[in-house]
């Protein structure tokens, strides 16, 4: 890559995060836990506070100059989100709770209208509870069959077998773009293409991907895109469906309630056009706005400076956790965020979870709400170092003193 | 506590180690499988109970060093006890862990059990700490499982 590292100015960008002058246990704190949730820097706290104390008022509702401007900052968020992901449409924008809810709306509008006893939802083997539990469900309901694309030792998908999995019956095919617990970047343009090839619409987990990659959904040819807003610098309890509009005009409502409709009477009600139909009572307006700033913040960073600094940190913290005896990585496929999960011979990861929290270094222990990724690899659970555009490679040396401390420990 | 390491107290980090009572009891009279939904750990227990006492008992499965350690202590100090001293035990044990009891005076069954006094201060670790006990109590009351959700 042929930017300049030196342009992210990391020490000017720490100072965004009050958390990381915290003090853990006597420690510096040394967050290495975005996969679980970003930290939001203080321009996106101060957007939302600003709403909250002197912006506040419902959306969509009302004439007074409140209500509009309100109403115009939180589809201004929508508009940024659009361009964030190369959307060719506000309308194609859904806003929702976050991923998981993302993708249970489409399992629930989408998949209920096109999955019928006998068909089949192909997934891959890395997906985490999010997008195999709402298609779980949904086949348990409708008599359809889950299958599974495999993936091999290194944490890659075998797209060998995608034309064969890929039969008459496979109605759509949901994929993660970058995996939570392995950080396998997939290549999903060409699973994409292969589905299509087919006539089966893919969906995308994009909840890992949006914070490392430069994501283009019109590229990707999505019919479905789902991320949070929370693993991206914003706030949670907002996320985002993307659907082609085509897709998202066809599918029924899901939740009934104001805000979602065009008119209301006894007999009959009447629905609004995508995106509103899906957005049914007052919505997250502050988180939606902050997801906004989040945006605004991450892109004046620099994208491409971001995954930069990233790709060194993912490289160095390899290097060093690599060179532990007894410590194995999961997940080392060619094409990688920077996640970095594994196990120590000998110690439990909640142990080691909570030994690293000893020393100040936050980190998550336990199966990543990934258990079907753990029993690939017979596993019950890992440890995960995620590593975000503030952390440092000092902060590596902090993980790697305290994993070695924790060795030592249990010898 | 202010660092989690004091409570990987070498007794801890030894019955891990070599946990006592590990294995599978073929001719038992009670049984049941403890599950603990946050991190995947399960505990099988066994028991023999004849007469009203805890005859013999032992775990298997897989878990963190707290887990593994409390099911290993906890064995040996319940084989041979009446059953509602081991079901007593296990509620002083809850309750010590929970921070809702002081061990010593509010826990005398307890014991060396009261080294595991500090994960109250660990609260994302008191589930792991308690599964054996409560893999316990549903086996004692004759139900299959137990879950620490």
């Amino acid at each position: 890559m042929s930017v300049d590292l030196k342009t992210l100015d990391v020490a000017a960008v720490r100072k965004d995060f009050p958390l990381l002058s915290r003090i853990l246990h006597g420690k510096p704190v040394v967050y290495l836990d975005s996969a679980v949730s970003g930290q939001m820097p203080v321009p996106v706290i101060d957007r939302m506070t600003r709403y909250q104390r002197e912006e506040h008022t419902n959306v969509h509702r009302g004439v007074s100059t409140l209500s509009q401007e309100a109403t115009d900052f939180y589809e201004a968020a929508r508009e940024k989100v659009r361009r964030f992901i190369g959307a060719g449409s506000v309308k194609e924008i859904v806003w929702t709770r976050g991923t998981t809810e993302s993708i249970n709306l489409v399992a629930q509008t989408f998949g209920r209208t096109a999955v019928k006893a006998g068909d089949e939802i192909l997934l891959s083997a890395m997906e985490h509870h999010a997008n195999i539990v709402p298609w779980q469900m949904l086949a348990e309901e409708k008599g359809a069959v889950l299958k599974v694309i495999p993936m091999n030792d290194a944490g890659e998908l075998l797209l060998d077998s995608l034309d064969e999995l890929l039969t008459e019956r496979t109605k759509i095919v949901g994929v993660v773009h970058v995996s939570n617990v392995l950080g396998t970047v997939n290549p999903v343009k060409e699973i994409i293409a292969r589905a299509h090839a087919k006539g089966v619409p893919v969906l995308v987990d994009g909840a890992q991907a949006v914070p490392h990659l430069q994501v283009d959904v019109k590229d990707l040819d999505a019919d479905f895109y789902a991320f949070s807003g929370h693993k991206l610098s914003g706030p949670t309890g907002i996320g985002v469906l993307y659907g082609k509009l085509a897709h998202l005009e066809a599918m029924p409502p899901w939740h009934g309630g104001g805000n979602m409709i065009r008119s209301v009477s006894w007999e009959k009600t009447t629905y609004m056009a995508a995106p509103g139909k899906f957005e049914a009572g007052t919505p997250p307006i502050a988180a939606a706005i902050g997801l906004g700033a989040a945006i605004d913040y991450l892109e004046a960073l620099g994208l491409d400076r971001i995954a930069a600094h990233e790709h060194d940190l993912l490289v160095y913290a390899t290097e060093r956790l690599t060179g532990i005896p007894g410590l194995r990585i999961l997940g080392t496929a060619k094409d990688k965020a920077s996640v970095i999960s594994f196990v120590v011979d000998g110690i439990h990861p909640h142990d080691m979870g909570s030994l690293l929290d000893g020393e100040g270094v936050v980190v998550r222990a336990g199966h990543h709400c990934a258990q079907p990724v753990m029993t690939r690899f017979k596993v019950p659970a890992t440890t995960r170092a995620s590593f975000a555009y503030f952390n440092t490679r000092d902060e590596v040396d902090v993980l790697v003193s305290a994993v070695e401390k924790a060795i030592e420990l249990f010898q | 506590m202010s660092d989690p390491r004091e409570l990987y107290q070498q007794v801890i980090l030894e019955h891990n180690k070599k946990p006592r009572n590990f294995g599978k009891l073929e001719a038992c009279t009670h049984h049941a499988e403890g599950h603990n939904p946050l991190c995947g750990d399960q505990l099988d227990l066994t028991l023999v109970i004849e007469d009203g006492l805890v005859q013999d008992i032992k775990f298997q499965g897989s878990g963190c060093a707290i887990d593994v350690a409390s099911a290993s202590l906890m064995t040996g100090a319940v084989k041979g006890r009446p059953v509602a001293e081991a079901e007593a035990m296990a509620e002083q044990f809850r309750g010590m862990v929970r921070g809702e009891l002081e061990p010593g005076a509010q826990t005398p069954l307890l014991g060396k059990l009261t080294l595991f006094s500090g994960v109250k201060d660990l609260p994302s670790r008191v589930k792991c700490a308690v599964l054996p006990w409560a893999t316990l109590h549903a086996a004692l009351k004759g139900e299959a499982e137990a879950s620490t959700e």
